[in-house]
């Protein structure tokens, strides 16, 4: 429980809540912002350097199979060229020629064969038994027969397994004749199987109508190669970029660019996360930081205020205890500046009237006063002048004495003689609420250096609180003073009373300010807090112990050096 | 007894006090108990009847309309420095008293007090000065 004032404590809450607020918008909003707009520029940036790396990788390996291409068909085009009938013998001219390109190009080309406008392949050349074979009908005689050069697409043919086929249209002197050979696949595939890029990063190349026109070492989903990029869609772009999902879910990009020689196209497919899996690591790696970022200021900002306002609240909590402090001695020294003008007033005529009595006595001394009847009666009432002039002056010692105490400078003390007369100053209260107030003065007990008056207050309050408790029911205080010799020499006073005693929630809180279980108006809460303070400061200390029913003890225990051994 | 004697002879004292109703009755029981009492008004009176008689003793108040009474002593102590002074008086300040006792005052009483006690003190007073 808080023991301060209700708006103090509404006060707190919304410095607090203001605090967090202000820490959660200063930085928590900037963070954000500067990670977002960083994030999405740096995703831009990479996005578009790894698409200018998958089209750089596409039409490098576009650029390679052209000139692969080209090449083949420019050695076949030139041993056309150089064919006579006349000169040498078909069968002579095949073998010599694919003698030579085997020499020059190793395996790329498997066989060479010549066929006549009929479509028959009447010289042969290669591994297969394939002279006399009919071509009349297959796609590539029909589509040769228009174009001076011709590239097939790749098909198993004849002899069963993937080829295609170079085919070069010559015009002899009476007919005409097609030359053509066949492209090892093998050779021509292992173009584009290499090409590979990441984990599922491929190539591969489809015909104009998107049949495939390669191997892959996975299959591919037909979807996949449905979806490749049509020749329209290229706009005169060297690449198309796509992006597309496929049945099972999974996103994946394709990369397509055209051939030059021939309407076959290459493309570039990859899974999406594979291509961007560098981009997805800093994703995460900036998700994360910018999480513990947040859990970072939310705890700060939830923590720090609640720390600054603690400290704040037991500051304030402080000064408040020293401003009522000042005000309290404040009080206590206008009263005490009072009580001394009083005194003072008083003690002159006081002084006069002992005096006036006293004459009298001398003067009857001197009468005849033996037939008197009432000299008894004179000599009683001169007595009893004297005797209460004597009470007037005890009263205005008591409060000289008072007055002089309520300054905190220090001064050597007699602590017993300090009590003595604050036992005299709450005697009288004590007596009027049937409280008896006893005290076990320890006679060793040398001067010590602390300021009297201060101590005065301490045990005044103590034993002010002892009769206020016992006001109902009256009890014993009893006050003792010992000396203990534990670590340093300490002077101990022991304040004890039988009265109801402190239940033990109560007991921890006794100390703190404005506890207090007076009924409000009669008590601030301060005056153990201040005694805490004033023993404190004397590098003493107080403790209480306290059984319900059975009586409250407060230990006070003030270090004291024996230095002096002055007396009076 | 010697003693007896001493304390028989007349003591001359000077009393100081703006309390004029206090000086009168005091001298008055004072000079019949063979104390001779002469009474002081004020300070600047005090000062000036003792430049013209000697007295064995000054019974002096510290806080009077005109002076205050640790200025007359100092000045009385000047003027006569083994004269013996008593402070008398209805300030209950030890301060006050103690700073008396520092300038030279013989001792301290406050009022009201016994008068046999500042008969004691005078005659104590009056006894130390007296060469034995």
């Amino acid at each position: 429980m808080e023991h301060v004032p209700e708006d103090r404590h509404i006060f707190y809450q919304v410095l607090t809540r203001k605090i967090t607020m202000l820490i959660v918008i200063v930085s928590f909003f900037p963070m954000l912002l500067t990670t977002g707009i960083l994030f999405s520029r740096f995703n831009g940036a990479y996005a578009d350097k790894v698409r200018a790396h998958i089209s750089e990788l596409v039409q490098k390996h576009t650029q390679n199979i052209d000139t692969f291409l080209a090449e083949k068909t420019g050695n076949i085009r030139f041993m056309a060229q150089n064919f006579n009938p006349r000169q040498q013998s078909a069968e002579a001219f095949l073998k010599q020629n694919l003698a030579l390109l085997k020499k020059e190009y190793g395996d790329v080309f498997t066989d060479v064969g010549l066929v006549d406008d009929k479509g028959i392949q009447f010289a042969y050349e290669g591994p297969f038994n394939l002279k006399n074979a009919d071509y009349s009908s297959a796609q590539w005689f029909l589509m040769a027969q228009d174009q001076s050069v011709y590239i097939s697409d790749v098909f198993a043919g004849l002899r069963g397994h993937p080829h295609f086929i170079i085919a070069v249209h010559l015009q002899g002197q009476d007919s005409h004749y097609i030359l053509r050979s066949t492209i090892n696949f093998g050779a021509f595939n292992s173009l584009v199987e290499n090409i590979h890029l990441g984990k599922t990063g491929m190539a591969f190349i489809v015909n104009a109508r998107g049949s495939l026109q390669t191997q892959t070492h996975v299959d591919l989903l037909p979807e996949v190669i449905q979806s490749v990029p049509k020749p329209k869609d290229f706009n005169d772009k060297a690449t198309v970029f796509i992006k597309k999902e496929d049945n099972t879910g999974r996103e994946y990009v394709c990369v397509a660019a055209m051939f030059k020689n021939i309407d076959w196209m290459m493309v570039f497919h990859q899974d999406l996360d594979d291509a961007f899996r560098d981009l997805q690591s800093t994703k995460w790696l900036t998700l994360s930081i910018f999480t513990l970022g947040c859990i970072a200021i939310v705890f700060v900002a939830f923590a720090l205020p609640r720390n600054i306002v603690h400290l704040l609240s037991s500051a304030d909590k402080k000064s408040e205890v020293m401003n009522r402090q000042v005000v309290e001695s404040g009080k206590l020294a206008t009263i005490g500046e009072l009580a001394a003008g009083i005194a003072h007033e008083i003690n002159n005529p006081v002084a006069i009237m002992v005096e006036e009595a006293g004459w009298i006595e001398d003067l009857l001394e001197e009468e005849d006063l033996k037939q008197c009847e009432n000299l008894d009666e004179f000599t009683r009432a001169l007595r009893q002048i004297n005797t209460q002039g004597r009470r007037c002056k005890e009263i205005t010692h008591k409060l000289l004495s008072f007055a002089r105490k309520t300054d905190s400078t220090i001064n050597d003390v007699q602590v017993n003689d300090s009590i003595r007369e604050i036992v005299s100053l709450t005697g009288q209260m004590a007596r009027y609420n049937n409280v008896i107030i006893e005290t076990r003065l320890n006679e060793g007990i040398p001067y010590i250096r602390i300021s009297p008056s201060e101590l005065q207050q301490v045990i005044l309050n103590l034993i002010n609180n002892a009769i206020d408790a016992m006001e109902k029911t009256g009890g014993t205080i009893s006050i003792e003073t010992k000396i203990s010799h534990i670590e340093n020499k300490h002077l101990v006073i022991v304040i004890q009373d039988n009265g109801p005693g402190i239940p033990r929630d109560n007991l921890a809180r006794i100390f703190d300010p404005f506890f207090t279980t007076k009924p409000v108006g009669k008590g601030t809460g301060l005056g153990l807090s201040i005694c805490y303070g004033i023993i404190e400061k004397m590098n003493g200390k107080i403790d209480v112990q306290s059984e319900v029913g059975a009586g409250t003890k407060f230990r006070i225990w003030i270090p004291f050096q024996e230095i002096e051994e002055q007396t009076t | 007894m010697d003693q007896n004697k001493d304390k028989n002879r007349t003591i001359s004292v000077l009393l100081v006090d703006d309390e004029k109703g206090y000086l009168n009755v005091l001298s008055n029981r004072l000079s019949k108990r063979s104390i001779h009492a002469t009474k002081a008004f004020s300070g600047t009176q005090g000062i000036q009847i003792l430049r013209k008689h000697d007295f064995d003793v000054v019974v002096l108040d510290l806080k009077m309309e005109d002076m205050d009474g640790i200025e007359v002593l100092k000045i009385m102590k000047k003027m006569v420095p083994d004269l013996p002074v008593i402070i008398l008086t209805g300030h209950g300040s030890q301060t006050a008293a103690r700073e008396g006792m520092a300038q030279g005052a013989f001792d301290y009483l406050s009022k009201p007090c016994e008068l046999q006690e500042l008969m004691d003190k005078i005659r104590d007073a009056h006894k130390n000065r007296e060469p034995l």
